[in-house]
């Protein structure tokens, strides 16, 4: 199986180390696994925005460079969310809907593509607060969303996370409010999207959380803009960090 | 072209008052917290969820033939029917009964469509007195303002807010802020203006085709002495209200209160078969853009909402911002939808005042897609050109560089050395919105697509 491996912009910018990790364990786990230089950018921010005429040279670059992979993964929910769902600012050929569904998310990928069952090499002695990010929830079903009361819980980030040795899981009070981060929301709804990210931050510092781990890195961007803001001791880790076997 | 609300700056506004956010936030998300253990008590929610959407599906493609068959079973109950194009058509034929009828002064109970059509100035730069009955709308009318919530049209104000309001307005004791005592106050004040009422008017929840009566939901018991005190009675009726039968009524009477408050129906549901005797029934039922969305095959689906509010309680960004920050009749995400609808040009940054979180859709009893929707009006807008000039410039840059790999490369690698080498006071500034309550990353040694290349491709 060819498998392309998709690092959005913003890791690739600021978070090299998530796009090491994700590589790393893929490889551990025996894909063979190859990172196109040429992509870019999913087109998610351009078209959140309504510009689809904007977005669509992104969009047709980024099925270019994908189109001859068995399957491409990437570890962002909420850019693997736009590919899946959002990608049609540009016609919708053959390629376009053969790369479109076979995009996967990190932890589908892991845990219902390759059914991982455990990994040995991965400890996290840490007290640690699960963010599930709204487009994994909502957009992709990963988790049950709190709305669903009478639906059994189920989420699987957390199903990899309790395969991790010493990672000790803290309860909060909200379990999927949004972070506030939503893409240019953060600048454009300034005052609202701080206020979300505080608010979320406090609910995971109050029940003594350690670290937030998430599958999405734009919510721990945004997370981590306000922890180190308010210098709280905590930190912000994506899961394919701590399934790698934690942060260096 | 009208001048657009600005969301985000009367967002900013409410939260810089600290006190009111958070304790909106709280308020808010409580509401929210209800429901869930409501719900929690019918275990066929969901089963609910998707006959009450299909009823409403179904009703409104077949609208035309519901409506007659409502006015033919209303006029037999002898009911006066009346039919309007637009919110102008509307206060034309209840300012024409009212007036016929010679009344001075009316007592209203809380109706959306008669604020989204602008009825009480209406009546009353025609001489008529008008005086809301629903507590929280009563506060908002002596507040000048509209209702920030659908259902708890006050909730915005501290209880020392209504205390300072009342008695400027109705002389109570500025100090006592004790909800009891203020609530006594204006039922009080309120008491002789429903006994001298002219003639009482409401809205409706439901209007039952089958059996040409319509239902009002209040937790005050207001709507009903508005409408049997007086011997005049109008309602005013949105034409997407229409139910067909009447035991359709119980799937949306078990889910309506449940969504809203968390309570297991409201304290009055009044069914209203014809009028009373002695006096005069009318009801107008009023399209208001209602046929235009129909025809959208984006947004009719919003046509089905219930008005439960269930939306607003969930959002982030309503509980942040409150319910005035949309300026606009509907608030909350529902209002992100359906504002655009009556007046693109006003309410275009509506659509962006949300973080597309997706939880107005999981928790809507009748299943609208509100979150698609509102990503759906932002192509609508941009399609438009009605974009910001921030936003239109920003996204067209954007796009030319992240199509182009060595652009966007050689765009990284200036973005990083700014962040790397400018000093503070230039990145945290006030022209950079993250940097205001944010800290930006950390650069690091290199880009992931360097390390790849250095790692992994090199021989």
């Amino acid at each position: 199986m060819k498998l392309g491996l998709f690092i959005p912009c913003y890791i690739d910018a600021f978070f090299p180390e998530v796009g090491v990790a994700t590589l790393e364990l893929l490889e551990r786990l025996g894909c063979s696994v190859e990172y196109p230089l040429d992509p870019t950018c999913c087109g998610q921010p351009m078209a959140n925005s309504g510009c689809q005429d904007d977005a669509s040279a992104t969009e047709a670059l980024f099925v270019h460079c994908f189109q001859d992979f068995d399957t491409v993964v990437g570890p962002s929910g909420s850019c693997v969310h736009h590919v899946r769902f959002n990608l049609d600012a540009i016609e919708q050929t053959p390629q376009a809907q053969k790369v479109r569904g076979r995009t996967r998310e990190l932890v589908e990928f892991l845990l219902d593509d390759l059914k991982v069952v455990g990994f040995p090499w991965a400890a996290f002695p840490h007290k640690v607060g699960l963010h599930d990010s709204c487009t994994a929830v909502r957009g992709l079903g990963h988790a049950r969303p709190s709305e669903r009361v009478n639906e059994p819980y189920f989420s699987k980030t957390r199903d990899l996370l309790d395969k991790v040795r010493g990672l000790e899981l803290v309860k909060i009070d909200r379990p999927d409010e949004c972070c506030g981060f939503g893409g240019s929301f953060c600048v454009t709804d300034e005052a609202v999207s701080a206020k979300m990210g505080y608010d979320r931050v406090h609910d995971f510092h109050r029940h003594g959380a350690e670290y937030i781990v998430s599958a999405d890195m734009s919510c721990l961007l945004h997370m981590k803009g306000v922890i180190d803001r308010l210098k709280l001791p905590m930190k912000v880790i994506h899961i394919a960090q701590i399934l790698n076997g934690g942060p260096p | 072209m009208t001048r657009p609300v600005d969301p985000e700056r009367r967002a900013a506004g409410f939260i810089a008052l600290e006190l009111h956010e958070s304790t909106h936030d709280r308020l808010v998300w409580g509401m929210r917290q209800n429901r869930d253990k409501a719900v929690a008590g019918v275990p066929e929610w969901e089963e609910l969820r998707e006959m009450a959407s299909r009823i409403k599906e179904h009703t409104l493609t077949h609208l035309d033939h519901y409506l007659e068959q409502f006015e033919k079973s209303a006029t037999k109950l002898r009911t006066h029917v009346h039919w309007a194009r637009d919110a102008e058509e509307h206060n034309a034929v209840v300012y024409d009964v009212l007036n016929a009828h010679r009344v001075k002064s009316l007592i209203k109970s809380k109706s959306m469509l008669q604020e989204e059509c602008g009825m009480t100035p209406y009546l009353q730069q025609r001489g008529i007195e008008v005086t809301e009955s629903d507590l929280g709308e009563r506060i908002q009318q002596l507040s000048d303002e509209p209702p920030s919530h659908i259902v708890v049209p006050a909730i915005h104000k501290l209880r020392t807010d209504v205390a300072a309001l009342f008695a400027e307005k109705i002389g109570t004791d500025p100090k006592d802020s004790d909800p009891h005592a203020l609530a006594e106050a204006m039922r009080q004040n309120a008491r002789p203006r429903f006994l001298k009422a002219d003639a009482g008017m409401t809205g409706a929840n439901f209007a039952v085709a089958e059996t040409g009566g319509f239902v009002v939901c209040t937790n005050e018991g207001n709507a009903d002495i508005g409408a049997s005190v007086p011997p005049l009675h109008i309602a005013s009726i949105g034409i997407e209200k229409l139910i067909p039968r009447g035991r359709d009524l119980g799937i949306f009477i078990r889910m309506l209160s449940r969504s809203a408050l968390g309570t297991p129906i409201t304290q009055y549901t009044s069914h209203f078969h014809g009028p009373r005797r002695g006096g005069e029934l009318h009801v107008v039922l009023v399209d208001n853009t209602r046929s235009d969305r129909l025809g959208s095959p984006d947004f009719w689906h919003a046509l089905k909402c219930i008005r439960c509010g269930a939306c607003m309680n969930t959002c982030p960004v309503y509980r942040r911002g409150g319910g005035l920050s949309y300026g606009a009749t509907y608030s909350g995400p529902i209002g992100v939808i359906l504002d655009p609808g009556f007046d693109l040009s006003k309410y275009r940054e509506l659509p962006f005042h949300s973080s597309l979180c997706g939880s107005c859709t999981d928790v809507c009893p009748v299943k609208i897609d509100i979150s698609d929707q509102i990503y759906k009006w932002r192509r609508v807008v941009a399609a438009k050109g009605l974009l910001s000039f921030a936003k239109r410039v920003g996204m067209s840059a954007l796009g030319k560089t992240l199509a182009h790999p060595p652009l966007y490369h050689s765009a990284e690698a200036v973005g990083e050395w700014a962040l790397e080498h400018l000093p503070r006071f230039l990145l945290y500034n006030p022209l950079n919105p993250w940097g205001k309550h944010r800290e930006l990353p950390a650069v690091p040694r290199q880009t992931f697509r360097q390390w790849y290349i250095e790692n992994r491709r090199k021989p």
